[in-house]
């Protein structure tokens, strides 16, 4: 009787004990963290869904009051008005799809060339911000800090209404060698028409594509594996660039014939014209995307360790090679990602051309709007085309933001 | 995965409306089979007792009136009664029909046809708020109620009539359009302008017709669209486009009003369509559309009988004209029908005035806004403004 029994070598103790441990273990479900944050996100998830269902159904129920329905019906319906831009044939008995897809045509291109107009100046001015000479230093800051801190569409206003407008009328056209003839109803370069042997002239730039990007790659193995540097993109270049003239050479008929723009009457004809509207939004677009681009940039490479550029210094490298084997590749992996929101903003932004008369989507779809009457309806489908815009853009981004973050060792 | 996530409640949300806008399509269409179907056709059915009940002015019998009527049946006017004003979507850059005057206040044909209508239901013409509305937004906010009646320059067609869940009254003003171009481009015809450029107005009718006359003359343009008034014209005055169109009303009054040396201008000698300029108010409330109808055509009535605001009090007590004395509310009930009171069209005349002095005050030959009256007389000076009987 005098036998103490030790708790842990006790049985009836451990039986005792382990139904408390497991009424530990077992949380009641309310209670359960895993569970509880599932049923957080189903609760939220219902939320939304019923406030979206409740908006929908309340502007069903107040278009069925005024005997209004939605439906998309409309889209295959001549449209009736004409458009000034169009870069596919259109005219007034074509649908309003194919207006909404001029439009969207139009964005692409206006996006397009203002990305690419943008992303150089930027990177021009972003670098010269943080050139050590003091007159090129100040002019990118001044540059960057008077374009971002003046709205857009004020500055889209300005150039319209007081450079592109004001541009001397057609009969006193300033005519640039070339000819570019610059007026105040556009701005016309010459251009080229294609012939009947522009066809063939296409398989022959492709062929001469192909051939230069493999010797490019082919350059840049040898390169790799020998150690020297062959330039491989400029001998890719140059031989894009005989192929070109070696096929414009042997065609029967040359595959384009210049047009010349001239001053006909009260009118620009020939070249290809460039409205003051379109040259208005495009150059508003990219200088003030650019700087923010270019800011982007300098922080990029504000980013790069100072070391990085002594060392490359040290081996002998140039200035420019510094900046361009040493500098940039990493200062990519700091740019990309802020620059793709610039990309996004600069094709967002382009529907302020509805402000200056550009016919760009947002345009487009506003005269569809007035002329079918479906409101909803169009706004829908505007909503979704800028979003698949910016969805596939800023796929494209990523995709190019995973191979540049290869780059780092 | 932010953004993922972002993008993809996105998605949701479109695909949610365009889910939603598919089910209405379907519903709309007669014959559709399903129970929201069968839902619908009930409602259009439908109808229910509306006793409106008027305060009728002292000395005049108490009326009940008790009619069978569709749902939303006098909804808009007691809405504006409870508010207390008439909120009138009106164009507000028009020079001569509706424009801001150096007073601050709102003045021109239009605006003084938002007059006519307060004076009709408040005996008080001050009571409107204006609500200046661009060509694109016009007829949403009268499809959403924000505002009560639009008028506004706006052209009665068909697809506007039905589509768009509007009725147009009446027609106010029997407008055409027509093409302006410099005094000194010396285009006189359509063909003159091959391959030129013109400025015009976005979401107009105008843009359509412009499209459709340059179909079938077969003449090559490039339309400069732009989305308000002063952008179109500021481009012509700049020399961005060889013409401009709009209705011819606008291209007189603007061109005075907004272009830098007017005589320079002149409006080219041809009609590209009709444009019957009118109220336009939301289907769906009967009254409200025979209020804003009636209320026009007390204006044409008026100076039909040569009633006006300088002759409309003597009118009133010595007048034997069984016509002017049902307009006047001294014989019958006729503001009454209307769910007005019965002396509406003595305070729309004592107040704002008939046809006549409302044309001459805003587009007569004595304001800078001149438009001869053409179609815009009476029928019995061979105009086209005309009222049916009041009776």
């Amino acid at each position: 009787m005098s036998y103490l029994p030790l708790p842990c070598s006790n049985p009836a103790f451990r039986m005792e004990k382990s139904p408390a441990i497991r009424s530990q273990k077992i949380v009641p479900l309310w209670r359960d963290e895993r569970i509880l944050r599932i049923l957080g996100q189903v609760v939220f998830l219902v939320l939304v869904t019923a406030f979206l269902v409740y908006l929908v159904r309340n502007m069903l129920v107040n278009l069925n009051r005024l005997g209004l329905g939605l439906g998309f019906d409309f889209l295959p319906l001549t449209s009736g008005f004409d458009i000034g831009e169009h870069l596919i044939p259109y005219g007034r008995s074509d649908t309003f799809l194919r207006a909404l897809f001029v439009g969207f045509l139009n964005t692409v291109l206006v996006s397009g060339l203002g990305i690419l107009v943008a992303t150089l100046l930027g990177l021009i001015f972003g670098i010269a911000r943080l050139s050590g000479n003091f007159l090129i230093q100040s002019l990118a800051r001044i540059y960057i800090e008077f374009l971002r801190n003046i709205p857009l569409l004020v500055l889209l206003f300005f150039l319209y209404t007081s450079v592109f407008i004001q541009l001397p009328r057609v009969k006193e056209a300033i005519t640039l060698p070339g000819p570019v003839l610059i007026t105040n109803r556009g701005i016309a370069i010459p251009w080229g028409i294609p012939t009947e042997t522009f066809s063939e002239y296409q398989y022959i730039l492709g062929f001469g594509l192909i051939s230069a990007i493999a010797l490019e790659r082919g350059l840049t193995l040898y390169s790799r594996r020998t150690g020297r540097a062959p330039l491989g993109w400029l001998w890719g270049l140059v031989l894009f660039v005989l192929v070109a003239i070696f096929g414009w050479l042997i065609l029967p008929l040359k595959p384009l014939t210049l047009d010349e723009p001239v001053v006909q009457g009260l009118r620009l004809a020939g070249g290809r014209q460039f409205s003051p509207e379109f040259m208005a939004l495009l150059s508003g677009l990219a200088v003030y995307t650019s700087a923010f681009i270019a800011d982007v940039v300098r922080a990029g490479i504000q980013a790069v360790g100072r070391g990085q550029v002594e060392a490359a210094r040290s081996v002998g490298l140039n200035g420019m090679q510094t900046l361009r084997l040493i500098v940039l590749p990493q200062a990519l992996r700091v740019i990309v990602p802020p620059l793709t929101s610039q990309y996004l903003n600069l094709t967002k932004n382009s529907s302020l051309a509805v402000a200056i008369g550009y016919p760009d989507l947002f345009h487009v779809s506003g005269t569809i709007l007035n002329q079918s009457g479906r409101t909803v309806e169009v706004i829908v489908i505007t909503m979704a085309i800028y979003l698949s815009i910016s969805l596939f853009t800023s796929t494209f981004m990523n995709w190019y933001n995973r191979r540049v973050r290869l780059v780092e060792r | 995965m932010n953004r993922k996530v972002f993008a993809s409640f996105a998605l949701i949300a479109i695909f949610a409306v365009a889910l939603a806008a598919c089910g209405g399509g379907g519903g709309a269409t007669p014959g559709g089979g399903e129970s929201q179907t069968a839902v619908e056709t009930v409602e259009v059915i439908k109808t229910v007792v509306v006793t409106v009940e008027v305060p009728a002015p002292a000395g005049t019998p108490q009326v009940k009136i008790q009619v069978a009527q569709a749902p939303g049946f006098g909804d808009t006017l007691k809405a504006v009664q409870a508010r207390g004003n008439l909120i009138c979507g009106v164009n507000g850059q028009l020079p001569g029909f509706s424009f801001l005057n150096p007073e601050g206040q709102f003045s021109g044909f239009d605006a003084d046809f938002c007059r006519v209508l307060a004076a009709a239901i408040f005996g008080d013409p001050s009571k409107v708020e204006f609500r200046p509305t661009t060509t694109q937004e016009r007829f949403t906010v009268l499809q959403t109620g924000e505002i009560d009646v639009l008028v506004r320059n706006t052209t009665w067609s068909l697809t506007r009539d039905t589509e768009l869940g509007l009725n147009f009254v009446a027609t106010t003003f029997y407008d055409g359009q027509g093409i302006m171009v410099p005094r000194d481009s010396g285009i006189a015809t359509l063909k003159d302008l091959e391959g030129g450029t013109i400025c015009v107005q976005k979401g107009t009718t105008t843009e359509l017709n412009l499209a459709d006359v340059m179909a079938t003359e077969g003449v090559s343009y490039t339309p400069a669209v732009f989305d308000d008034i002063n952008a179109t014209y500021g481009a012509y005055g700049e020399g961005r486009c060889d013409a401009v169109t709009s209705d011819k009303s606008q291209l007189s009054s603007v061109a005075k009003g907004l272009l830098p040396n007017p005589d320079d201008h002149v409006i080219m000698d041809i009609t590209l369509s009709k444009e019957p300029l009118g109220p336009v108010v939301r289907h769906g409330d009967d009254q409200w559309f025979d209020i804003v109808k009636w209320s026009a055509f007390a204006t044409f009535a008026a100076e039909e009988y040569g009633v006006s605001a300088a002759n409309v009090d003597d009118a009133r007590s010595t007048s034997t004209n069984p016509e002017v004395k049902r307009l006047l509310g001294l014989e019958s009930d006729m503001g009454l029908k209307l769910g007005l009171t019965n002396d509406w069209a003595y305070n729309i005349i004592k107040l704002v005035g008939n046809y006549a002095e409302i044309y001459d005050r805003n587009l007569g030959p004595d304001t800078p806004t001149f438009i001869p009256r053409g179609l815009n007389s009476g029928y019995m000076d061979n105009g086209l403004i005309y009222s049916p009987p009041v009776r």
